[in-house]
């Protein structure tokens, strides 16, 4: 999850602690805003902007700064339409092609080439996704049963723990694990005692392995990171209404299938809107770690595309179509997603 | 924050105690040993590669290309980590990943605590905006190679400052700071308005020891980040040697391992330094630890603050 994506989603599933008023939906707040704003204390004047000068000094430089380094790249984009050699020097001695660049990245055997990329990303991300939330709901219900608390903040302290683990060091571990035995893995060894397979298999040099390994190894590393927000939306459910179920006779599971999973459905739906937003522009480091030429085919994402193939080839101006296509889409998927999530009747964060 | 999200767990603490749930039924006896083993089993394979990574490091590089080693080295050696610290570069690059660490934190704390104060004062006219315009940083990106050529036109390539200059504000830290300091009672504000204090003094001298705790969240996210990064070696300053980092250099060990044919690295070849001779793999487990061992360190002092702060950044921008 990124961490937008984290904020949009606590804040659209309703978990935010209680500093603001719960009640107060965004219907109301846009009118106190509308209020606020014929408000002759709020109107904007000279007097009122000199008396604030101490806030703007603290804010208006770093905005130009925020301004400079996120929207003014975007000149960058220029290189799109061009035939870019970065030994002509500036992007303004450049040849200027048109549309040529988009035509080449699209058609052809780029386009073949591309299409494979396209789908190699969301293929990866939507099996990330759907292993990584069906395991989180599966580990936040069972760490719910725990009831020793000691034992519950142990288990929590273990499974958060990959989360802080930068991705080299997981993408060396994960090459570690799946190697050949006398290398190292593991995961072959415990296969082999277990009489599953005869043979250590090469799980890095089969393509068809390379999308369940991205989600397995997303899973190990944000498992527990992602139980927080189930765990927190349990917290939330009352429990009067798991004892009206014991009253009724409900055991154990009853109670897990009635109340817990119906209760926290919304987050669940909430958080897979939103993070579907996010399926072009996750899944960078492992592609690019892992991937390796016997595997390309299955491996290569957008991102990963737009490094190896533009920045290290000095394809720049294809690589800069590719971000420009990675860049509005994701822009258009997360604005939906968002607005998905508000039809719920839910807040988001902008 | 207020009382109430402790009030709830603290009152469901209290009942269930004398709940018929918690009497020790047979189809709960079954159920919580089975638990209670997933469980157990989960943490294991959590925490198994990093044991494992860590006693192949301890172990004499020779004897691990034989494979093998659980999670206790078979031969004990401190020779590789005696070559990770004999290796010029793994050395710079440790130093320098801690520098970078270090600056990053301390500017990101500064300059957006400072904004995050301006953000949070209710009278201030252009903070919907202004805050607007931060949010959507979250969400818009131009893409790896125009921010690439915005740092050569900075001349800012091979340079240390590329680091840090580019990333002084994180918009998700920003919301999580002035979400904290708009929680502050305005009475606090208001008092020492009227004892003089401007906006500047304010946020330095009232606001700031206020926010210790939060601070020290966002400073542990900034921190663990910028610890962990590596595309800002690898894009603008790989062309220094004496500005790599820890993770980069790691991450090129993996990719030549990945290269030279899948798995045959462990038999093949040596490296070398100072007279001594490890394997690529035991070096590679090495540099691993090194790399993980500052995380790992901080973590368990650190965890609940994570999570606090995952919580208090989610309230409404």
């Amino acid at each position: 999850m990124t961490d937008a994506t984290v904020s949009t989603l606590v804040t659209a599933t309703g978990l935010e602690p209680a500093l603001e008023p719960a009640s107060s939906s965004r219907a109301q707040k846009r009118k106190a805003r509308k209020n606020a704003a014929k408000d002759p204390k709020r109107k904007i004047t000279w007097d009122r902007v000199w008396a604030q000068r101490a806030l703007l000094a603290m804010s208006v430089p770093l905005l130009l700064y925020q301004i400079l380094f996120k929207y003014v790249p975007v000149y960058g984009w220029a290189i799109a339409f061009q035939h870019y050699k970065p030994g002509r020097g500036s992007i303004w001695n450049q040849q200027w092609v048109g549309l040529d660049n988009f035509h080449n990245l699209f058609t052809g055997v780029n386009g073949e080439r591309f299409r494979r990329v396209v789908v190699n990303t969301m293929g990866q991300s939507v099996l990330t996704l759907i292993v990584g939330t069906l395991g989180a709901i599966v580990l936040a219900l069972l760490l719910n049963e725990v009831k020793n608390l000691p034992f519950k903040r142990i288990l929590q302290n273990i499974t958060y723990m990959p989360h802080f683990l930068s991705w080299v060091i997981v993408a060396s571990l994960a090459s570690v694990a799946l190697s050949l035995p006398s290398s190292g893995g593991f995961i072959n060894q415990g296969l082999m005692n277990l009489h599953l397979v005869d043979h250590p298999v090469l799980f890095l040099t089969q393509p068809n392995y390379f999308w369940e390994i991205v989600a397995g190894t997303n899973l190990w590393k944000e498992l527990g990171w992602n139980t927080i927000l189930y765990l927190a939306a349990i917290t939330a459910i009352d429990p009067g209404l798991y004892e009206a179920a014991e009253v009724d006779g409900a055991g154990r599971y009853r109670k897990m299938f009635s109340i817990t999973l119906p209760s926290i459905r919304p987050t669940i739906v909430v958080l897979l809107i939103i993070n579907s937003g996010w399926i072009l522009s996750t899944n960078f480091e492992l592609p690019y770690f892992l991937g390796n030429g016997l595997v390309s085919d299955k491996s290569e994402t957008i991102d990963v595309f737009v490094l190896r193939y533009g920045y290290q080839l000095g394809n720049y101006s294809l690589a800069v179509v590719a971000g420009i296509f990675k860049t509005i889409v994701a822009i258009i998927l997360v604005g939906s997603a968002n607005l998905a999530a508000k039809r719920l009747n839910q807040e988001t964060l902008v | 924050m207020s009382s109430t999200p402790v009030a709830k767990p603290l009152a469901r603490l209290a009942s269930p105690n004398r709940s018929p749930r918690h009497r020790w039924t047979t189809e709960r006896i079954i159920f919580t040993t089975l638990n209670t083993t997933f469980l157990l089993a989960l943490a294991a394979l959590m925490i198994y590669p990093l044991l494992n990574t860590l006693a192949i490091s301890l172990n004499d590089g020779n004897d691990a290309v034989r494979g093998g080693i659980g999670i206790w080295p078979r031969v004990f050696s401190l020779q590789n980590y005696d070559v990770v610290f004999n290796m010029t570069t793994i050395y710079q690059a440790f130093f320098m990943s801690v520098l970078k660490t270090v600056v990053v934190v301390a500017t990101n704390l500064l300059f957006t605590s400072m904004l995050a104060y301006a953000l949070s004062r209710k009278e201030f006219i252009f903070r919907r905006p202004i805050t607007l315009i931060f949010v959507l940083t979250m969400y818009f990106d131009a893409g790896l190679i125009p921010n690439y050529l915005l740092i050569k036109d900075l001349g800012m390539l091979n340079s240390f400052q590329a680091y840090w200059v580019p990333t002084i504000i994180s918009a998700f830290n920003l919301i999580i700071l002035r979400t904290y300091m708009k929680s502050i009672p305005d009475e606090i504000i208001e008092s020492a308005r009227i004892d003089g204090a401007g906006d500047f003094r304010m946020w330095w001298q009232i606001v700031m020891p206020l926010c210790k705790p939060t601070l020290a969240v966002v400073g542990l996210f900034v921190a663990v980040g910028s610890w962990n990064s590596w595309l800002d070696t690898l894009l603008y300053n790989s062309g220094d040697p004496a500005l790599t980092t820890l993770q980069y250099e790691l991450q090129k060990l993996l990719a030549s391992s990945m290269n030279a044919g899948m798995n045959s690295v462990a038999a093949t070849g040596s490296a070398a330094s100072g007279g001594q001779v490890t394997t690529p793999i035991a070096l590679r487990s090495a540099i691993t630890m090194v790399a993980a061992v500052p995380i790992l360190f901080v973590y368990p002092f650190l965890q609940k603050h994570f999570v606090s702060g995952l919580m208090i950044g989610s309230v409404k921008g």
